[in-house]
């Protein structure tokens, strides 16, 4: 190993350990703001999608087919660093997160996974009609209340 | 002054009875409960639309309808721990009659003769009819067995003691429904839901100092009663969506802009999603005719 190296690894080091000291520190307003976009396109594309499947707008296969494709999309957006522990309802007054998230946190990963799984099916079905709409928007619903019956406060 | 004394001491032992004699536990003997025939398959209608399984099913528990018990509620009272209700005749409700499981639901009082606490919704419950008690009986019956014994709840004092809770009962339970009788079965329908089934006000309504429900300001929303945040108010002033947007609600779980429930609320909508879509409907429609 060069002195270069060596030293790079050091600085590295010093970094590791001096990040959660900074983290204490810093606001979470952005951390905050991704997640509530997150939400805001999955409700938005899920609105479109729940709107042909209600009959309050005419279905559209292209529209139905690119509102599923977001979901999927922003299912595959990793919930890791947005998820800082300590930016829960304790500790601050803009969230509805609760600090149970970050007790079973893979059981949080987990469920962000099964709502990958159930956008993926929705996304199979959404340009084929608007009869396999229903099922297919309540599969991924159930993924949307496990975690927020576990991990998300009352208004 | 010996005579004095000793009427006092008559008295206060005779106060003492009378209090006794009207907050003792009351229950009712078997002729509520004459010629009712059980349908289970109602019992299962009245099981959803009541929520039990919501409280009462084991809180890691894989399978909803093992009534194990366990699950604890953090109040301003001290912390309640639901009871396993589970056909087990040793550690459940196995050996309950049809009237055990009447009086429970509507005086809170057990087979032994003892006041259940109001964190059982009986001030509910207590509008639920004889039929559909008869039902729920014969339903809960059918389900898993579990020996996991019930766990005692942990209360603070004067709480503890239990026969305070007939002080309580005196003052506000009773049977009389807060939404006037209406000519639409259909509200009639989803008064009974959400007023005596669907105990929604137990939660969606604020309560007095002594944890009873302000009926005045009926499902105006209130501070959640086990745990962090605001239970939103349902009441017309509070809640504007069209009665068909409740229903589907009550269905998927979804607001009209496409969020979705949470917190206890999620447990609801997995039971009454569920129910026929007329009783989603009845809900609605109750809510949309509130003042």
């Amino acid at each position: 190993m060069t002195t270069v190296t060596r030293l790079a690894a050091l600085a590295l080091g010093a970094a590791l350990v001096a990040a959660p000291l900074t983290a204490t520190a810093q606001s979470f307003d952005n951390h905050l703001a991704a997640r509530k976009g997150e939400m805001q396109i999955m409700s938005f594309n899920l609105g479109i999608l729940g709107g042909m499947a209600r009959g309050n707008m005419p279905y559209d296969a292209e529209a139905a087919q690119a509102a599923a494709d977001n979901l999927v999309a922003i299912s595959q957006l990793t919930q890791t660093v947005q998820w800082a522990e300590g930016s829960d309802n304790m500790e601050l007054s803009n969230t509805r997160a609760l600090p149970a998230i970050w007790d079973d946190f893979a059981d949080f990963q987990a469920k962000w996974a099964s709502f990958g799984e159930r956008a993926v099916a929705l996304q199979a079905v959404a340009g084929q009609g608007a009869e396999g709409l229903g099922a297919a928007i309540g599969g991924v619903g159930g993924t949307c209340q496990a975690c927020h019956e576990a991990y998300r406060q009352p208004n | 002054m010996r005579k004095g004394l000793l009427i006092g001491t008559v008295l206060l032992a005779a106060g003492i009875a009378a209090g006794w004699g009207i907050t003792m536990p009351r229950s009712d003997g078997p002729e509520v409960l004459a010629g009712l025939t059980p349908n289970p398959e109602n019992g299962r209608r009245v099981f959803l639309a009541g929520g039990c399984a919501s409280c009462h099913a084991a809180p890691e528990g894989e399978n909803d309808l093992v009534l194990a018990g366990g699950q604890r509620f953090e109040t301003p009272f001290g912390t309640f721990v639901a009871p396993n209700i589970s056909p087990d005749r040793g550690a459940g409700i196995g050996d309950w009659s049809a009237l055990n499981l009447w009086n429970a639901m509507h005086h809170g009082t057990s087979p032994e003769g003892a006041h259940y606490y109001p964190a059982f919704p009986y001030s509910s419950y207590v509008r639920a009819t004889p039929q559909d008690v008869v039902d729920l009986h014969a339903y809960l019956g059918t389900l898993p067995a579990s020996d996991t014994p019930s766990q005692p709840h942990d209360l603070g004092f004067p709480f503890s003691v239990r026969a305070s809770i007939g002080g309580w009962k005196l003052l506000f339970l009773t049977d009389t429904y807060v939404m006037p009788a209406s000519e639409d079965p259909q509200i009639m329908r989803g008064r009974y839901l959400v007023e005596a089934l669907g105990h929604c006000a137990e939660c969606h309504t604020p309560r007095n100092g002594l944890g009873a429900l302000d009926t005045a300001r009926w499902l105006e929303g209130a501070p959640n009663p086990s745990g962090s945040g605001q239970i939103p108010g349902i009441a017309p002033d509070k809640l504007d969506w069209p009665a068909n947007d409740i229903a589907y609600y009550l269905e998927t779980g979804f607001t009209p802009s496409f969020d979705s429930v949470g917190g206890h609320m999620a447990a609801v909508v997995k039971n009454y999603a569920q129910l026929p879509p007329e009783d989603r409907e009845a809900v609605a429609a109750y809510l949309k005719a509130l003042p």
